[in-house]
């Protein structure tokens, strides 16, 4: 736990930091990345995940082919025709992955900012107020963690029917607790402590105790926390729509590619590529994360 | 989403030296106190899904007589008259629990039988599957995680953490398509889907489980073909746990290696392998106990994803068959029984810390 930010109090300490630090810009910038990401795995890992986000962007405009275009030879393997082979309806399986990266990194980054930003605030209002307020919202936490995750998430998904929106809001319902609870910590222990204490003798208001003590110290490690947790949310969104309770047929997503593979499984390219694409994303993102954790936790940088 | 540790039971540093009798209350006490807890908490469970699956816009009358019987008033109200849905919610949902008491889970849409019986037959498949692989997940990832914990920072640790994060990041619909392509289609080394090659008659019923009840029965070929067809998901779904297992086993273990008592124990001399398993992996154990626990309920939901690729016919099948049909009730039916065993094993685990580590004690 930090304390807060307060410059005239951490000048002696940053003044030799900087002196350590001053020698070039470069060695600067570089030495502001996270150790385990200027590692060859942490760099490879980086790589990918930055090529993805750029993929996410401008995929189909780099896309050889039309990705829902359906003029192909069906079931080509790999090589001649089209990179990566063609699916069952002639559709080139290169661009389709291409252009379905913004459908699961794009919806996973957004169901992760949503679920923290739900599950943070509920955490934060039970830890500060205490009293009935945490026991209302904390017996709520428990009971949707007592859910298995992934069939509370078909029950809301196949209820609301099937689409990407619906998916994300099904992905939604079982992934904000965590966060409910770990700012609940946070914000337990930052309680205690004289600084905040000081600051409602001096008469702060809660809204202004929260902003001012409290939000700082529970932004680092909630944000650590999401990017740890972008990799789940790939494989929950890609998981539901594998199962046919998210995205609709054209749609390039890659779960539901992969499940094209099912009925298809001696044409062994079809789920092989799309599954590549989302293992790869899950462990780029996961390395990224556990390399943050490692930088915010330095007892945890050893482990 | 990380997988919290539940909060464990409350530590009480003066109940360690309470007398038996004493302590023997407190315990029946604290158990009392989980089940009430337990209790609510399915009760809870209960009216979460039936207000989700009330309020929101899927329609279950067209999803289970199809759009053009759902055209004919008639055929509608005599449905909905058959299944209780011209009542209000809140009478709906007090039959339901009412029949809930007497284990009566109501009648499937889908399968026109009562979702009891469908789950007494696809609960023992789903289980066969999950105690192999979280035995096997269990035994390879802690060794894994202590193995890493112990080469702290040297080449092995490096290399299983780096196996551990790809185990966490496999998507496992995709795992179990893979490993179906390569070992069936392939190698030829496996069986196909199902529990039984056609033509293989199932063992006479007594736990459910193939595997068990072809033993008990001496059936010996229909072991080794239920024990083959049980091979590739459980592979899956080992693989998929041992990452989450080797993870949170190294932190639980590097952490206890950094205490006190394990310096102790090495300044008094004794040799490093009884350090390690007399103090180390026995002051880890309750960390670790409880993600198994965990481990074991997201293995029971990451079933759903596996099942239905290999046409094994458990509860993952059932319940995405259902939930694809808006078959509510069947998917309550599911829910609130691996919500059931979560809240079992949950208890358990707690129960469990005092007979492990002797500084934990209920109180």
């Amino acid at each position: 736990m930090r304390a807060p930010d307060r410059p005239d109090l951490a000048r002696g300490a940053g003044d030799t930091r900087g002196a350590l630090a001053r020698r070039s810009l470069t060695g600067r910038i570089w030495r502001a990345i996270p150790r385990g990401l200027r590692q060859p795995l942490g760099l490879i890992a980086s790589a990918i995940g930055l090529a993805w986000l750029v993929i996410c962007l401008i995929g189909p405009n780099i896309a050889p082919f039309d990705p829902l275009a359906q003029d192909l030879p069906r079931f080509t393997p790999p090589g001649d025709v089209a990179f990566l082979g063609t699916d069952e309806l002639g559709r080139d399986l290169f661009s389709r992955i291409l252009a379905g990266a913004r459908y699961t990194i794009g919806l996973a980054l957004t169901l992760v900012c949503m679920s923290m930003l739900i599950g943070a605030t509920l955490g934060l209002l039970a830890g500060f107020f205490g009293r009935w307020v945490d026991e209302a919202i904390m017996r709520f936490t428990d009971l949707v963690l007592a859910f298995p995750t992934v069939i509370l998430a078909m029950v809301t998904a196949a209820a609301l029917g099937a689409s990407l929106f619906n998916a994300v809001i099904a992905a939604l319902v079982v992934s904000w607790p965590p966060y409910a609870r770990v700012v609940r910590s946070i914000v337990l222990g930052l309680r205690g402590n004289d600084f905040v204490a000081s600051g409602r003798l001096l008469g702060f208001s809660s809204m202004r105790s929260i902003r001012v003590d409290i939000l700082p110290n529970v932004t680092g490690p909630t944000l650590v926390m999401a990017s740890l947790d972008i990799g789940t949310a790939a494989l929950l969104l890609s998981g539901l729509s594998f199962l046919g309770l998210g995205a609709k047929p054209p749609t390039p997503e890659w779960g539901s590619m992969v499940s094209a593979a099912v009925s298809h499984f001696d044409k062994w390219w079809l789920g092989v590529f799309p599954g590549l694409a989302i293992l790869t994303v899950v462990i780029s993102f996961n390395f990224i994360g556990d390399a943050l954790r490692d930088a915010m936790d330095p007892g945890a940088e050893k482990r | 989403m990380t997988p919290e540790p539940t909060r464990p039971a409350s530590r009480d540093s003066s109940a360690g030296r309470r007398t038996g009798r004493r302590s023997h209350k407190a315990l029946v006490r604290y158990i009392g106190k989980r089940l009430v807890i337990a209790v609510g908490l399915l009760f809870g469970m209960t009216l979460v899904t039936f207000t989700l699956t009330n309020l929101v816009p899927g329609d279950p009358v067209a999803a289970a007589l199809g759009q053009r019987a759902a055209d004919d008033p008639e055929i509608v109200a005599r449905f909905r008259a058959e299944y209780g849905l011209d009542r209000s919610l809140p009478a709906q949902y007090v039959a339901y629990l009412g029949r809930l008491i007497h284990l009566d889970l109501g009648t499937s849409w889908q399968t026109h039988r009562p979702i009891a019986q469908d789950l007494a037959k696809a609960i023992p498949a789903t289980m066969e599957i999950a105690f192999g692989a979280i035995a096997c997940a269990a035994i390879i990832g802690i060794t894994f995680g202590a193995w890493s914990a112990y080469r702290r920072g040297r080449i092995t640790d490096q290399v299983l953490r780096l196996v551990s994060l790809i185990g966490i990041s496999l998507p496992t619909f995709w795992t179990a398509i893979v490993c179906f392509y390569v070992f069936y289609y392939r190698l030829g080394w496996a069986p196909g889907s199902g529990r039984l090659t056609p033509g293989v008659s199932a063992p006479p019923k007594v736990t459910g489980m193939y595997t068990v009840d072809s033993l008990l029965a001496g059936q010996w070929r229909t072991f080794v073909d239920a024990s083959a067809h049980l091979a590739l998901p459980t592979l899956v779904l080992t693989l998929y746990t041992i990452g989450l297992l080797t993870r949170f086993s190294r932190t639980s273990i590097l952490e206890v290696l950094d205490q006190d008592y394990v310096r102790a124990a090495k300044a008094k001399g004794l040799p490093g392998r009884t350090v390690f398993l007399r103090y180390v992996l026995r002051g880890a154990a309750v960390p670790i106990l409880t993600v198994v626990g965990l481990a074991f309920g997201s293995l029971l939901s990451g079933t759903v994803l596996v099942e239905s690729i290999f046409g094994w016919p458990g509860l993952g099948s059932y319940a995405y068959q259902a939930a694809s049909k808006l078959d509510l009730l069947a998917v309550m039916g599911v829910g609130l029984f691996v919500g059931l065993v979560y809240l079992i094993i949950n208890l358990i685990v707690d129960l469990s810390y005092g007979f492990i580590d002797p500084r934990v004690r209920v109180g």
